[in-house]
């Protein structure tokens, strides 16, 4: 053999690099194409179409479930946000306090509402409080008691991001403050918490989309007609009529106010990823 | 106590000043007076306390033992209001810690109205008139963000001014700035001690410090060195730690290996 020939070897064996990818790709598109076809052989048509495309039915749930249902599920949402936006910033001030016992309190919070499923939540608000303090009754009715285990499951999460927040605002922030004559208490409120605020805004709307989902364990509580929001109002519907068409309504229902959300999420972030350059 | 009935109160008088981080003794017994109208400025190797020094002064650090006082108040006084102290001291620091959020004009007027219970009006004319001393009219709408570091820093200097403080701290107020930005900051410094400002100015530009302090004081290892005219400590210095310092400074491509010349 001569030397150019074992030059030329390692190239000859096998694929090119080029070839190699060429393959790569063409065996991703082919395991999606196939994917898809079994999909549509194997799927019963008419029996989902059947299910969950009636469009009479469908028909039959508007305005309610814009008037009523969405509504319903918007107001549980927002109450449970302010709540939980309340005392989260509470909480992430404890959390934050140079007194022990804050702290620990703040600390113990936190990891019991982040470790407990949402359901759990709502079943100990619904049962328990009711047992535990009879004859009280939690003022604002059901949009009470939703406000109250949506906000103390949201205030958990949005306690720890607030808290990340503030101690996000550079210390030299709160030095310059305090060394113009700002006392701790208004230097927190009139420098560090809107600066805090700015950073914490697309985690916090990312909260209000977990909320928006979560509001639908209100089914749980119990609720009356007028209370229903989508989840519940869908369910209702498709048990009364055996179709899950109601479903797939409330579905999109949601969907109509998450992407958005999420979009508004995404804007907020670039543009605050923008800002801190 | 010597600072009452002496004639001329010093502006600035700290005694017998500790302070440790932990088991870092950063100032060890540090006696200063500044009288009023005076600059003085604190020069020294990094990590010999300058910075540490001069945020005692404001409480921003709290001494571990002796006392600071500031026109006569004792500033390390526990019973004292620190909060009505700190508006008679202005501060600048290295880097500028302008409210990002608020624009040049608000930067100014917020401290002013919430702090000093200032109207609306009378706030935004103080602060008018502190940014044109500082050169800086045509940036009161702009946002910090927008600005040069030498102009965040002229916009800090401008809102301590705003308080109407009997003393100004500088800590490093150019180390951060780009070298042709320095200029303009120092042009204010100086336009400020022309004034009869009291000032104290932890600093590594010696250039300054010789023609604009009235004394210099040298630090290192957390005590005062040497101290005097500007001509005398930087021009003849007589302690070989000042020497070795500043020749390090001047000339850095001479500076030797061996470190280990502290006590």
């Amino acid at each position: 053999m001569t030397e150019a020939d074992t030059r030329v070897q390692p190239r000859r064996k096998g694929l090119s690099r080029r070839q190699k990818r060429a393959v790569s790709r063409g065996v991703q598109y082919a395991v999606f194409v196939a994917a898809l076809v079994a999909f549509a052989v194997t799927a019963d048509w008419e029996q989902l179409q059947n299910q969950f495309a009636q469009v009479d039915l469908a028909e039959r749930m508007f305005p309610d479930i814009i008037t009523l249902a969405l509504k319903n599920t918007v107001l549980y949402t927002v109450s449970g946000f302010v709540f939980g936006l309340v005392l989260g910033v509470v909480v992430a001030l404890m959390r934050l306090s140079s007194v022990g016992p804050y702290r620990w309190l703040a600390g113990i919070y936190i990891e019991i509402f982040r470790g407990l499923p949402a359901l759990l939540i709502f079943i100990f608000v619904g049962v328990a409080v009711p047992l535990a303090f009879p004859g009280t009754e939690i003022p604002g009715g059901t949009y009470g008691k939703v406000a109250l285990a949506l906000g103390l499951v949201a205030a958990a999460y949005m306690a720890e991001t607030i808290r990340a927040g503030i101690q996000a605002v550079p210390k030299g922030q709160m030095e310059a403050a305090r060394s113009l004559g700002f006392s701790h208490a208004r230097a927190m409120v009139s420098i560090i918490i809107p600066q805090a605020f700015r950073i914490v805004i697309p985690p916090l709307t990312n909260e209000l989309v977990l909320l928006f989902k979560d509001s639908s364990l209100v089914l749980f509580l119990g609720v009356t007609l007028e209370e229903r929001e989508l989840s519940k109002f869908g369910r209702d519907l498709a048990s009364e009529t055996a179709n899950s068409t109601p479903i797939l309504v409330a579905g999109l229902c949601y969907l109509l106010v998450t992407i958005p959300l999420g979009f508004v999420v995404r804007r907020l972030e670039a543009k605050a990823g923008e800002a801190t350059k | 106590m010597s600072n009452e009935n002496t004639g001329a109160v010093p502006e600035i008088r700290v005694s017998g000043l500790h302070k440790a981080f932990g088991d870092n003794q950063v100032l060890r017994g540090i006696d200063l007076e500044i009288g009023a109208g005076e600059v003085v400025c604190v020069i020294g190797p990094s990590g010999s306390g300058k910075s540490t020094l001069l945020r005692c002064v404001n409480l921003l650090e709290e001494p571990t033992a002796g006392q600071v006082f500031v026109g006569g108040t004792e500033v390390t006084d526990p019973d004292v209001d620190i909060d009505a102290v700190r508006r008679r001291i202005g501060m600048v620091f290295q880097q500028f810690n302008l409210f990002p959020h608020l624009t040049v004009t608000d930067n100014l007027t917020l401290p002013q109205r919430r702090v000093l219970g200032r109207g609306k009006e009378e706030a935004a004319e103080v602060a008018a008139e502190n940014l044109r001393r500082v050169g800086l009219s045509e940036k009161a709408a702009a946002y910090p963000g927008s600005l040069s570091g030498g102009q965040q820093q002229r916009v800090a200097i401008a809102r301590a001014l705003a308080m109407g403080p009997e003393v100004m701290l500088f800590d490093e107020p150019t180390s951060a700035l780009d070298p042709e930005l320095v200029g303009d900051v120092l042009a204010v410094m100086r336009m400020l001690a022309d004034e009869g400002m009291t000032m104290m100015v932890v600093t590594h530009e010696m250039s300054f410090a010789r023609e604009v302090a009235d004394r210099v004081v040298f630090m290192d290892g957390g005590v005062v060195v040497e101290e005097g005219a500007p001509a005398q400590v930087i021009g003849a210095p007589t302690h070989d730690r000042t020497r070795h310092f500043l020749s390090r400074l001047l000339d850095p491509a001479l500076a030797e290996v061996e470190d280990k010349g502290a006590p």
